[in-house]
């Protein structure tokens, strides 16, 4: 369990890291960049097994199977795209090498 | 219960070491020099936090867990393998109503678990998280659906009906009034279904009327929402994880929504409850468009320095971008000066025009962000506008009645030469007419973009050749 206003401050501190790291972001990498925090989210997944594992009644069963196969759909999903996108990202510079 | 305890610490320490990964490896995807091995790293940080979850599930219901794993991965990573390019933007809308599905169904495992008999009431923090999660993992998740099945063209127009706005509020309302009643009365099954339904309904009708132009803005909108969600949904379930990722995500989903909306010069309100085209009809526009073949275009580009690019969804669409690379590369091989422009909100996704030429093969450091291009266009030959419309009117700085008026431009129209790419005379997606086409030294070659590059490519040849 974790003390109400501890988790507000992680809240917080998240929430300003988050803003941060990606202040200077250039219009180049606004689409690999929603992708990948939209992998990043995939981490539900995490919740999403604990949830099942902990499940007893069929319905939870069932509900917790629902939540497991759409945050792996998140992950894996996520990630192939944005290794997709960010794959083809090279300067004229490479090229010469 | 030794073992247990040193497998929680273990499983404990692998999330912290995966929310590290997490934020360095969205901190590097920021930076083109390093977006690469940022988003290796964060998956690593998937791959240690899904493992150590074994671990600590000790193999309860593991068939059922394996199963869910295996039928979530397979597949949406060979879908995700084998996808065009152009159709990105809907993969990650859908990617990320998946998350949003998710979020939803933990907090609906975790409300039905509270209202068991027997159980001992948790505390209202706690529920109200876990309702908050439930209802904006819901929103997001038949938001975001709607939105891929818009960008997919299964959808392909806006549903708007009187009284819309209303029933909307009524929806949403009826789905706050639910949340409250499971906080602060009673959990039964009944309200928890009714609660859902609600919530569910309210993203469907929240994303109906808002139109393809502005889905960039949604998605973003929908991203930032499943961020927050499984943020909350993680303090239900008290799992540190969950909260750092889910938040570090709400955050930079909002302030990259916020990017978004300012490049469209409309705050997130408007693109969510009005549309363009709902401001005023613009100023007529006198004159005509004066159309130009394909061998005076190439003439025009053959005794050009400078030439700038400036594509559009129409580019997407056609499939141009290879051909456009191919004519760039010629161009440069006769010593022209050759960049491409890039609007902030041209294409689908921001960014989305970027991705397509990457992917054509173009180096990232051609493409020009719009401010720093605008100054250049003043000493540019010809500019070739393909497949872009509404980023390039220049009504949106001079006429006032004009529904874009006050939206950013590219200054398309301070080049000394302007070829506009174009199927045919129709409008944008804002549905207004372009000053920029009938002006005196713009002309438009109307055809499809990828055969006008072609044609392009081969009249120029022609002229280097000594042909004509």
């Amino acid at each position: 369990m974790i003390d109400g206003f501890l988790a507000l401050y992680i809240f917080m501190l998240a929430a300003f890291t988050g803003k941060e790291i990606i202040g200077r972001v250039p219009v180049i990498l606004h689409t690999p960049l929603m992708s990948g925090s939209n992998f990043v989210h995939g981490i539900v997944l995490v919740g999403a097994m604990i949830a099942l594992a902990h499940a007893e009644s069929p319905l939870a069963i069932g509900i917790g199977f629902v939540g497991v196969i759409l945050g792996a759909g998140n992950a894996a999903g996520g990630y192939v795209v944005t290794e997709r996108m960010l794959e083809m990202f090279k300067s004229s510079k490479d090229g010469k090498k | 219960m030794e073992m247990h305890t040193a497998l929680e610490y273990l499983a404990k320490a692998s999330y912290l070491l995966a929310a590290i990964l997490f934020i360095l490896g969205i901190k590097r995807m920021a930076s083109p020099v390093t977006a690469r091995r940022g988003i290796v790293q964060a998956g690593w940080g998937m791959v240690i936090a899904t493992l150590a979850t074994f671990a600590i599930t000790r193999g309860h219901n593991i068939g059922w867990i394996v199963g869910g794993i295996a039928i979530g991965v397979i597949p949406t990573w060979l879908w995700g393998r084998k996808v065009a390019m152009t159709d990105m933007p809907q993969m990650v809308a859908l990617f990320n109503g998946m998350g949003g599905g998710s979020a939803a169904a933990i907090g609906a495992g975790e409300l039905l678990k509270f209202g068991q008999a027997g159980e001992v009431a948790p505390p209202v923090t706690i529920l109200v998280m876990a309702v908050v999660g439930a209802l904006i993992g819901s929103v997001s998740m038949t938001g975001s659906l709607i939105a891929w099945a818009k960008l997919d063209g299964r959808m392909d127009r806006r549903f708007i009906f009187a009284g819309q706005k209303l029933i909307n509020l009524l929806v949403f309302a009826a789905a706050i009034l639910a949340g409250l009643a499971l906080i602060f009365w009673d959990l039964h099954p009944a309200t928890v279904i009714v609660f859902f339904v609600l919530a569910l309904a309210f993203g469907v009708l929240m994303t109906l009327p808002i139109g393809g132009a502005d889905m960039p803005v949604v998605i973003s909108l929908y991203n930032a929402l499943t961020g927050l969600a499984v943020a909350f949904e993680g303090y239900a379930m008290g799992i540190e994880a969950l909260i750092v990722a889910g938040m570090v995500v709400g955050a930079a989903g909002t302030f990259l929504t916020q990017l978004m909306a300012k490049a469209m010069n409309r705050p997130i309100s408007n693109v969510l409850f009005s549309n363009f085209g709902g401001g005023g009809a613009g100023e007529t526009i006198e004159g005509a468009q004066k159309p130009i073949d394909a061998a005076d275009a190439a003439s025009l580009l053959y005794m050009a320095e400078k030439v700038i690019i400036v594509p559009g969804y129409g580019m997407a669409v056609a499939q141009a971008q290879h051909k456009i690379w191919e004519l760039s590369q010629a161009l440069m091989k006769t010593g022209k000066e050759v960049k491409f422009a890039i609007h902030p909100v041209a294409g689908r996704m921001p960014g989305h025009m970027n991705v397509l030429l990457a992917e054509a093969g173009v180096p990232y450091d051609l493409i020009a962000d719009m401010d720093d291009i605008n100054p250049e266009f003043k000493t540019c030959d010809v500019a070739i506008v393909i497949g872009a419309n509404d980023v390039v009117n220049p009504a949106a700085k001079t006429d006032k009645s004009s529904p874009i008026f006050g939206m950013p431009i590219l200054d398309v129209v301070d080049a000394r030469q302007v070829i506009v790419i174009k199927r045919g005379k129709g409008t944008g997606f804002a549905g207004i007419e372009n000053a920029l086409f009938y002006q005196d030294n713009t002309r438009m070659l109307y055809a499809d973009g990828k055969e006008a590059a072609n044609s392009l490519i081969t009249e120029l040849k022609m002229i280097e050749g000594g042909g004509h």
